[in-house]
């Protein structure tokens, strides 16, 4: 009998640990022949912790559990059961890619990954010219999913063709936005993943040494990573010799320090270096003089770990996904004031609406959703009035807003816009580099002014949209160029919320 | 509390032993800094001169480092940590409310320590747990779906 309990951290904080013990205890009570395999979560977090017991190959889910659902759980006869996990809806609306193995695998089970289709890209990529595993990912489509959008194969590109003694691939896993938790997520359940994509990066662009820069914030995702990395030398995967290839590559985990800005790709690489994590000009492109002035790929983790799948099902087959410019998935996370939180992985363009109401069930309070927060900090709040909006990153630039690395965070209607507004200026002010004026004086002065406003000073009000306009426009990074977006778009979308200060000062 | 200028002989042995430890890292302050912050409890001024020696690296440029990130402490925490998330995601299910019911149950303010030592309240802006905010972290065990009797417990537990 196999009994799966997740480790995935979102399970842990929702008592997982609690049930494992108890599965083990029930298990030598009855002198059970079990098999306790602790992996990733299947990403219905409402439901965790998400037990599943496998019976004649199928695995059957049962949650969200306690310790004192687990005998029935393994009589089958808990009222938790949900059936067989792949028949749930949330599972089958998906299309599972990038997060193929997430919840499936024993996250640190070298075999049962490969089982699983694991290592099938690389030995693909492998027996490809470098130049054909870059243009491959060009064909695939895949953009920067860390939120820029940058095509990814265009960057690998600019690596390959620099000259250099020394090139690295350095993953950005500082997964600061609210909202997001795909990057955990996956280093978490399924951690090969990542490094056989960074692998493949490897070789395509003559780089043999990783860095795996990790936020502090995630003490499960740095260990399961670690681990991965010392089982990954030991198998042949990391080493002088990739695979008994005449590739060398070898990456470590390193661990950030609480800086948010540090997400920024120069600021990482200074950080990474050693220094104060403050944000670079551009140019020199990291591409060309990224981590101690070496070319240098700097790609997110879901980019990296999208890599396997092109080449193990092919660039075309997952070009064929998607919407526009937008191709293949994206792992939304649907988090906050929702019913059904979790990690949904779909082909871009499905609308937000459908998001939010269908697949998220609306809000977890059981009021009205006021306003949608997608991309984390620095995105725009949507009202439900622009709920048609196609998941796809053009869509989401022409309405003012950015996808981000794809959290949707659903407020109810007891949100305060204006609040929420402030809480961004203030956030960039705590943040801020310190680097460039707009971001650095101009976030301070975003939170004066938004005051003046909640004190009923409306004149206050094209002083914010004017200070917004030069924070956009004039920011070295995305910090302090797109705070903005939630500030505006809450002054836009809910101009009642900053106007009913005014009402109450009269 | 006096600030010692020098590192007593068996903190200086483990100070040296994190930096031999360092020595081939590309890049080695910042998994230093980790290492004493985990030996130390925090970072201790005393540390930066003999960083400075092994990295020649100037004083100010450490001294930067240390303070530009939230991670490094410069004086010891309580006995306990309590991290509380106060990102949109947990401001999205009342989190706000929550951190102000914590201040007063653990009878102190964000940023600070409670004079008896007990414990440390600090803001953290996102955990990764945003399907089931608000979330917290206690002395490194993570706790989701925190309600305002979640907070009681944890306060009966750290001030215990």
């Amino acid at each position: 009998m196999k009994v799966y309990v997740p480790a995935d951290a979102a399970a842990r904080a929702l008592g997982s640990d609690d049930v494992a013990a108890a599965v083990q205890a029930e298990a030598t009570r009855r002198g059970l022949d079990l098999t306790l395999v602790r992996n990733g979560s299947r990403g219905m977090v409402w439901l965790e912790p998400l037990v599943e017991v496998e019976r004649d190959g199928v695995r059957l889910a049962y949650g969200p559990a306690t310790a004192a659902d687990v005998a029935a759980i393994l009589d089958g006869t808990s009222a938790k059961a949900l059936g067989p996990t792949d028949d749930l809806p949330w599972m089958k609306k998906q299309t599972r890619l990038t997060f193929a193995r997430v919840g499936l695998i024993d996250p640190l089970d070298m075999a049962h990954y490969r089982a699983e289709g694991g290592l099938v890209g690389l030995e693909r990529a492998l027996a490809l010219p470098p130049t054909e595993i870059v243009q491959a990912v060009i064909d695939s489509g895949l953009r920067g999913r860390g939120g820029a959008g940058f095509p990814t194969g265009i960057k690998w590109k600019t690596v390959a063709e620099a000259k250099a003694d020394q090139k690295y691939i350095v993953c950005n896993a500082d997964e600061g936005d609210s909202g997001t938790f795909a990057d955990r997520m996956l280093m978490e359940g399924d951690p090969f993943h990542l490094i056989e994509g960074m692998i493949i990066a490897g070789i395509a662009v003559g780089a043999t040494r990783g860095y795996v820069y990790i936020r502090s914030e995630y003490p499960d995702a740095i260990r399961v990573m670690r681990a991965a990395v010392g089982i990954g030398r030991k198998a042949g995967l990391l080493g002088p010799s990739v695979l008994g290839s005449a590739y060398a590559f070898d990456m470590e985990i390193r661990v950030g320090a609480g800086a948010y800005v540090c997400g920024e790709e120069t600021s990482l690489l200074n950080s990474l270096e050693g220094k104060r994590g403050v944000v670079r000009a551009k140019p020199p492109l990291p591409a060309l003089e990224g981590f101690l002035g070496k070319p240098t790929v700097v790609n997110n983790v879901i980019s990296l770990a999208t890599v396997p799948v092109i080449f193990e099902k092919g660039a075309a087959f997952y070009r064929d996904f998607g919407l526009g410019r937008s191709r293949g998935t994206i792992p939304l996370q649907i988090a906050g004031n929702v019913r059904h939180g979790g990690l949904f992985e779909v082909a871009f363009g499905m609308g937000l609406g459908e998001i939010v109401n269908d697949i998220g069930g609306g809000t977890a309070s059981g009021r009205p959703v006021k306003a949608v927060q997608v991309g984390g900090p620095l995105g725009a709040y949507f009202p439900s009035s622009l709920f048609d909006t196609p998941t796809c990153y053009e869509s989401f630039a022409s309405a003012e807003g950015l996808i981000g690395h794809a959290g949707i965070v659903v407020f109810d209607d007891t949100a305060d816009m204006l609040k929420q507004a402030r809480f961004a200026m203030e956030f960039c002010a705590i943040e801020s580099c310190g680097k460039c004026t707009p971001c650095r004086i101009g976030a301070v002065r975003g939170v004066e002014t938004i005051d003046r406003i909640a004190r009923g000073d409306t004149a206050a009000i094209p002083l914010l949209t004017d200070l917004c306009n030069t924070m956009k426009a004039g920011s070295l990074c995305a910090l302090g160029g797109f705070t903005p977006y939630p500030v505006m778009s809450a002054l836009t979308h809910f101009p009642d919320d900053f106007a009913r200060a005014k009402e109450a000062a009269e | 509390m006096p600030v010692a200028d020098v590192l007593e002989p068996h903190a200086r042995q483990t100070l040296d032993d994190i930096l031999r430890a360092h020595a081939a890292d590309e890049g080695p302050l910042l998994p230093i800094l980790h290492d004493i912050q985990a030996a130390f409890g925090h970072v201790p001024q005393a540390v930066v001169p003999v960083i400075v020696e092994a990295l020649n690296l100037g004083k100010a440029e450490v001294h930067g480092v240390i303070s530009f990130y939230h991670d490094f402490r410069a004086e010891p925490a309580g006995r306990s940590v309590v991290k509380l998330c106060r990102a949109e995601a947990c401001q999205a299910m009342g989190g706000d409310h929550l951190a102000h019911h914590a201040e007063r149950k653990l009878g102190v303010g964000f940023h600070e320590t409670r004079a008896d030592g007990k414990v440390t309240l600090e803001p953290v802006y996102c955990l990764g747990l945003c399907a089931c905010a608000p979330a917290a972290m206690v002395n490194g065990r993570l706790v989701g779906r925190l309600d305002e009797a979640a907070v009681d417990r944890i306060a009966t537990e750290v001030l215990a």
